[in-house]
């Protein structure tokens, strides 16, 4: 008897432990950068593009990288969502339950998904080298979905197979045909698509290693999809491999930039989804 | 005798059968009636419905009765070829839907399940608003004028006893809804489809007893217009609705009948059984 009360006290320190050392890890992290990088973080990081020597300490801000990056994701997440949907949709609906072809589908998606991103960007580059595509922002967007794309159709595809068959059944019986039918269970699985899509956006925004050959970096922004993009996680890897102190900082502060931006990302996605998922059941 | 396990027709020596045998059966047949011959259904390797014959009549309700797993379901699924999306179903057999058998070539699922409005166990509103339920079937089967499906809209809330309650709040979302209300809901829905036949999945089995008592209400009136079929395992709702019933027991029709002689007097020792609570 004594004992037990001993091993429910155990495992109750050990669960609050576990919880506690996570919470201390994103305090520390977020603790840290926005320590380092609050002082560096003016307006012209947001507002102006780097200037001559400025990983050398000289005048000049992240424009480039933010915008370089937000062009990069939304792009990737264009190209993601028109080829995740209907897969999953797929082999969700079309194919029977448990069948060969979706077992190896959602096989191939778990090899991919831990694919480490660096081999994407090795893939990406390779691919461009045979298309004679040059680093540019078409090349990032690529590479970026198809590292994003894993993620996304697994994270629906996981909604998609808890959704109750009733709803399904509910709209055959009406006399829907599957594509109306689909339409109307896409409305239902919005939050479900929205986590996907969140999912895919924090990860693909954060990656340095797909963007580093493919996208290539400049400090322009670009204006067509065959110039090269700056991307924050690479101006970030730049500015802290500067000798100067003060740019160090400054990545800190891209660092906080790209957070912020993750941040708002994911909050006007919820607001959104909440919008458009009113009527769910 | 309209109802019936077809093999029981040609032994129109029973004096029962014989007083039944006055209403023309041909009629029957011409006009909305179910008429099912031979039905054999497989999942997998398993035999679920064993030779099922049977003729459903139109304008009344018929309760198919059973224990649980003795494939009410199954069967009625074969009436609006819901199997159709589960490939592991294998049929063998006609169902005649207004003397077409909807197993035949060239027969469109779509204008099948069209005929047939299903309610459900658990409601199952679409994800939009109370409006937009009820105008969904008839918008995916074209109808687009504004005014056409406002009106449908109405009737058939009012038909089910809705407007009333939700005249106020038309466009807002149908999960708001009660369960009973929900339900109601789903009926509308299915009506506007402007079904011929109403199946019933054991439709109030997850109903309180006052929302249960008005889609028995419900079911009673639509027996004017339609024919209904409901699947259901309280033999009180069976007593109660139904003006036909049928028995199933392990995939097989085991007796047919008006509801009155069927309670008082039933034929078969297992019906007996079934009814006195032996087994369920």
């Amino acid at each position: 008897m004594i004992m037990k009360l001993y091993e429910e006290k155990i495992f109750k320190v050990i669960m609050i432990g576990a919880a506690l050392i996570i919470l201390g890890i994103l305090v520390y992290i977020i603790g840290t950068v926005f320590y380092k990088g609050l002082p560096a973080l003016t307006l012209d990081m947001i507002t102006k593009l780097p200037g001559g020597g400025f990983y050398l300490g000289k005048e000049g801000g992240v424009l480039n990288a933010i915008v370089g990056s937000l062009y990069i994701i939304i792009g990737s997440l264009a190209i993601s969502i028109l080829i995740s949907v209907p897969l999953v949709m797929y082999i969700n609906f079309y194919l029977p339950l448990n069948s060969l072809f979706s077992t190896v589908i959602r096989f191939s998606l778990d090899i991919l998904f831990g694919v480490p991103s660096i081999v994407y960007g090795a893939f990406g580059f390779a691919l461009m080298v045979y298309l004679g595509i040059r680093a540019s922002l078409i090349g990032g967007i690529i590479t970026v979905a198809m590292l994003i794309m894993p993620i996304m159709m697994r994270s629906l595809d996981e909604v998609t197979r808890l959704l109750s068959r009733d709803l399904p059944d509910a709209l055959l019986s009406l006399g829907a045909t599957k594509y109306e039918m689909i339409k109307v269970i896409l409305r239902q699985l919005m939050p479900g698509l929205i986590t996907a899509i969140l999912l895919a956006v924090g990860r693909g925004i954060g990656d340095a290693a797909t963007v580093l050959f493919t996208a290539g970096y400049t400090d322009n922004i670009p204006t067509s999809l065959n110039q090269p993009a700056a991307t924050l996680p690479l101006s970030i890897f730049f500015q802290l491999g500067s000798p100067v102190e003060e740019v160090q900082n400054r990545a800190y502060a891209s660092a906080i930039i790209l957070t912020v931006l993750i941040l708002i990302l994911s909050f006007s996605a919820r607001y959104f989804s909440s919008k458009f998922s009113k009527n769910k059941i | 005798m309209i109802i019936t396990n077809q093999r029981l027709i040609t032994r129109a020596s029973n004096p029962v059968m014989e007083m039944k045998k006055t209403i023309p059966l041909k009629k029957v047949i011409n006009n909305q009636s179910i008429r099912i011959e031979n039905l054999d259904v497989y999942i997998e390797d398993q035999h679920i419905l064993k030779d099922i014959n049977l003729t459903i009549p139109e304008k009344s309700i018929t309760c198919i009765i059973g224990p649980s797993g003795c494939g009410k379901s199954t069967f009625l699924k074969t009436l609006n070829r819901m199997h159709d999306e589960t490939p592991e179903v294998k049929i063998s057999g006609r169902v005649y839907v207004d003397d077409e058998n909807i197993y035949g070539q060239n027969v469109n699922v779509i204008d099948t399940r069209k005929k047939m409005g299903l309610l459900a166990q658990r409601p199952c509103p679409l994800p939009m608003s109370i409006f937009d339920n009820v105008a969904y079937g008839p918008r995916i089967h074209g109808i687009k004028r504004r005014k056409a499906i406002n009106q449908t809209v109405i009737q058939y809330l009012q038909y089910v006893g809705l407007w009333d309650e939700v005249r106020g709040r038309i466009r807002s979302s149908a999960s708001r809804l009660s369960i009973g209300q929900q339900q109601r809901l789903c009926l509308a829905r299915g009506l506007a489809i402007e079904p011929e036949y109403i199946l019933g999945d054991e439709a109030t089995s997850a109903l309180d007893p006052l929302s249960t008592k008005k889609i028995e209400e419900l079911f009673i009136k639509l027996k004017e217009k339609y024919t209904v079929i409901l699947v259901t395992h309280t033999l009180r709702q069976a007593k109660r609705i139904a003006d036909h019933i049928v028995f199933m027991y392990l995939g097989k029709i085991i007796e047919t009948g008006p509801t009155e002689e069927f309670f008082n007097n039933p034929k078969k020792q297992l019906t007996r059984e079934y009814l006195s609570g032996s087994f369920s």
